[in-house]
């Protein structure tokens, strides 16, 4: 489903992915993992075209995408989820969703506001209400709904377990599972390992901008060394 | 004065408040979406008053011709909003800010000259509005009809654009995309169509605007700036991006603007107070008071910062001093070989080099934009004048003593100017600008009005005009260096520090606000020294001196060569300059052809041209390597 082979990309001068390869299968959780500055992020925002890259391709359901702009392969069906949530703050939870409205395509059915309010509960209370003036766990909530509001096939996930408290990410792990029951194929960058547990199938280690290791979630839960050397603080 | 005039004042005020909103809501718009300050917007309310003008003479002074000229003449200026975002602002989206306002200058001067070309250079007096051209007696006072229609107009103009903006998705992705354009975009929606949407709908606004106006103000070639200015004031006052405050803003603006006129002149404790002077300048005293007293206008919001895509500023590389003495031994050489016409534009030069420079110093390097930096430039050239002919000073201690009467406004000017950042800050400096203007414009007695004062020579022993030009080279060469200097001595670290990171400037323990207040006077004096210098060259000042029109030269002339590097806006000043005279020399139409290279530039160049040449000059070498 999505492919990345080769990526490169630079922020000003600083050379972040230095040749990154990656997968994620159709129904597939996968998780990017590693540390702080490792380049997770730098990687999304790469697929996604918000950081150019510079070298490298991506292919999304055999399309290449590396050159177009951000809302060409969004409309593609791959949805991103930004690492500070990015909620528009003046605007209200139905306005919020609103801007994230697309055409539904392929034979999935359509998410509606209604089948978005029962994944999250907590945001069905609160639809008048404008995004600055919401919890951070409900912002989290909010921002993955806009996304799935455009109907993605697959969706970019960056922390979303990131400054939640321990409930909300145990509600954001079951939102996950629920969006993988649907069919769509997640790719999610995280630092918490007990998190990427509980959700993903495989996961890859990114370290100084470079794979060091892809496998199963059972492979990597086996290798502590990895952990120690890769993803330990 | 009675209750009846008082209403019937208010009412004038209400109705010219209405125009303004139109144009303001649409400026509003675009630069909250785009965060382009377009300074075309003026200039598409011009064209909407003349292609009022134009259509209605087409379609007949019937009612139905009359309304259907107004509409059609606000879509053809959308339509013509539209032209400039897609084919100059849209390429240049991802430029830095200053680059994209240059385009919107260039814009300004196409558009003065295609006025020019289709309407000719008189005023054009409109038809009164069919239907509508009797007046209504109101508590014995009669006022037009048409008056109380535009009354009705503004509230319902915002009602439908609140309308636009609370209830459709439209709406929700304008305000979206103003706070996270980037977001917007990742959410699948096409910015560059949305744009184009932002920008039809703020130049119909702009064009409505100007169309409405047909029956109270002749259509004339000055609108753009005047209206630009108007509209600036308004969306500041208010509140950058809010609507509701446009309109209040404009009602504040407008019924002050009416009260002055109606006033007149009146004698308070046996001073003579005349209102009706003040009317060019109530805006401007209204807009620096309230953003003392609230830096983001009446109903606006600290500006949420959008994503920056471009790169910061990098290091600024010091001239090296070679290349510096081969150019001050082509200059010192240059009168031997040339003529005294050459002599006399490169004297213009050299005055408009410090004053470019002085400029770039606190636009670039100290990270404050000013778009009003012709108030020290004129300033000094006003003082100049001023203590050579009326104070009967020698013309050495006028020369001299004139950088400081700039730089005592610049005192002044400056610790308003300080408090506020990024727009809003370019926008009070406007204030400034235009006010000293308006005085100058309007003090007879002392400044000469709008004939300016005359008869400065300077002393016998520098008239000769290459004498003079070693003198200006000498003066402004000096001030180009001591700017220069300054940047690089921990002073200028502090600036430069100041503008990249001003939390992380202050929490390190610099009182930022006055080093910045500071470089305010120095850059002030030392553009007031250009002006001095230039004073005395032309033999005479006139208030253009001091005009917007004046101050965008300068911003053109820094754009152009490159905010970016330290010798760019004196090549900039130069190339301007020159190219304008050899233009200016050939056709009528040199804003055109003027406004036409600049386009090219900013499109092929978008680094200014010292930039731009030197990125060129990067990747020659690395090809040879």
């Amino acid at each position: 489903m999505l492919s990345i082979k080769g990526l490169h990309a630079f922020y000003g001068r600083a050379h972040i992915l230095q040749g990154v390869s990656l997968e994620a299968h159709a129904g597939e959780v996968v998780a990017l993992l590693g540390r702080n500055g490792a380049g997770k992020s730098t990687a999304l925002k790469a697929i996604m075209g918000l950081v150019p890259p510079a070298q490298g391709e991506v292919s999304f359901d055999g399309r290449r995408i590396e050159r177009l702009p951000p809302y060409r392969i969004a409309r593609l069906g791959l949805g991103y989820v930004p690492e500070e949530r990015r909620i528009f703050t003046d605007l209200t939870v139905m306005e919020n969703l609103e801007v994230g409205r697309q055409a539904k395509r392929g034979a999935a059915s359509a998410w509606t506001e209604d089948r978005l309010f029962a994944l999250f509960p907590n945001l069905a209370g609160m639809r008048d209400r404008p995004g600055g003036r919401m919890s951070g766990g409900e912002q989290q909530m909010l921002t993955i709904a806009r996304t799935l509001m455009g109907n993605p096939r697959c969706v970019l996930l960056d922390e979303p377990s990131e400054g939640l408290a321990p409930i909300i990410v145990e509600q954001m792990a079951h939102s996950i599972r629920t969006l993988k029951g649907e069919g769509l194929s997640v790719l999610l960058c995280e630092q918490n390992l007990h998190f990427s547990q509980a959700v993903a199938d495989r996961a890859y280690i990114i370290e100084k901008g470079q794979i060091r290791f892809g496998g199963t979630m059972a492979e990597l839960a086996a290798d502590s060394s990895l952990r120690e050397q890769y993803l330990s603080v | 004065m009675t209750f009846a005039s008082i209403l019937i004042q208010l009412l004038n005020g209400l109705a010219a408040a209405a125009s303004l909103f139109l144009v303001s809501a649409g400026l509003s718009l675009i630069f909250g979406v785009t965060r382009i300050v377009n300074f075309a917007h003026g200039s598409l309310y011009m064209l909407g008053l003349y292609g009022a003008y134009t259509l209605i003479q087409a379609l007949g002074r019937t009612p139905l011709g009359f309304w259907s000229a107004v509409v059609l003449a606000a879509l053809l200026v959308g339509i013509a909003g539209v032209l400039i975002e897609v084919l100059v602002l849209r390429r240049i989206y991802r430029a830095p800010e200053l680059f994209q306002l240059l385009a919107t200058f260039a814009v300004v001067l196409v558009i003065k000259d295609i006025a020019l070309f289709t309407w000719g250079a008189e005023d054009l007096v409109g038809p009164r509005a069919p239907g509508l051209s009797m007046a209504v007696e109101i508590l014995g006072k009669r006022i037009p009809a048409y008056d109380l229609l535009l009354i009705a107009i503004g509230p319902v103009v915002l009602g439908v654009l609140w309308l636009l903006l609370t209830r459709t998705r439209w709406g929700a992705l304008v305000r979206a995309a103003t706070q996270d354009r980037e977001m917007v975009g990742a959410l699948g929606v096409d910015q560059a169509r949305l744009f184009t949407s932002v920008f039809f709908v703020g130049s119909v606004l702009a064009g409505l605007g100007g169309a409405l106006q047909i029956p109270r103000e002749p259509a004339n070639l000055d609108l753009d700036l005047a209206v630009i200015a108007d509209a600036f004031v308004i969306t500041v006052v208010g509140g950058l991006g809010s609507i509701g405050g446009a309109f209040l803003a404009a009602i504040i603006i407008g019924v002050a603007k009416a009260f002055c006129i109606g006033i007149g002149t009146v004698s308070w404790f046996g001073f003579e107070i005349s209102f009706s002077k003040l009317t060019l300048v109530v805006e401007f005293l209204i807009m620096a008071l309230v953003l003392v007293a609230r830096p983001y206008g009446l109903l606006g919001k600290p500006q949420a910062l959008q994503r920056l895509t471009t790169d910061p500023a990098p290091p600024l590389t010091a001239p090296s001093w070679k290349i510096a003495l081969v150019w001050v031994v082509l200059l010192l050489g240059v009168p031997l070989l040339a003529d005294r016409y050459i002599t006399i534009m490169l004297t213009d030069i050299v005055c408009f080099a410090l004053f470019a420079v002085s400029l770039h110093f606190i636009m670039g390097p100290a990270g404050m934009v000013s778009f009003g930096h012709a108030a020290y430039f004129g300033l000094g050239a006003y003082a100049a004048g001023l203590l050579f002919k009326r104070a009967g000073l020698p013309m050495e201690a006028a020369l001299l003593l004139a950088p400081l009467c700039a730089g005592a406004f610049a005192v002044v000017y400056g610790w308003f100017c300080v408090r506020l950042s990024g727009v809003y800050l370019a926008m009070l400096t406007l204030a400034f600008a235009q006010i000293s203007w308006s005085v100058v414009f309007q003090w007879d007695s002392l400044t000469g009005g709008s004939n300016g004062v005359f008869g400065i020579w300077p002393s016998a022993w520098l008239a000769d005009k290459t004498t003079y030009y070693y003198l200006a080279l000498a003066c402004c060469g000096a001030g180009i260096a001591i700017l220069w200097r300054v940047l690089f001595s921990p002073f200028g670290a502090v600036l430069r520090a100041g503008r990249d990171s001003p939390l992380r400037a202050e929490a390190i323990g610099i009182d930022l606000r006055g080093f910045q207040w500071a470089a305010f006077v120095l850059v002030g004096a030392l553009a007031g020294l250009a002006g001095s210098v230039y004073a005395f060259s032309k033999g005479s000042i006139s208030p253009s001196t001091i005009s917007i029109g004046q101050s965008t030269d300068g911003l053109i002339m820094v754009l152009l060569g490159g905010v970016e590097t330290l010798t760019g806006p004196v090549v900039g000043a130069a190339v301007y300059t020159w190219v304008r005279d050899a233009v200016a020399r050939h056709t009528e139409f040199w804003r055109a052809v003027m406004g036409g290279i600049i386009l090219l530039i900013v499109l092929l160049f978008p680094q200014g041209l010292v930039g731009g040449l030197k990125a060129l000059f990067l990747r020659w070498k690395e090809q040879r390597a």
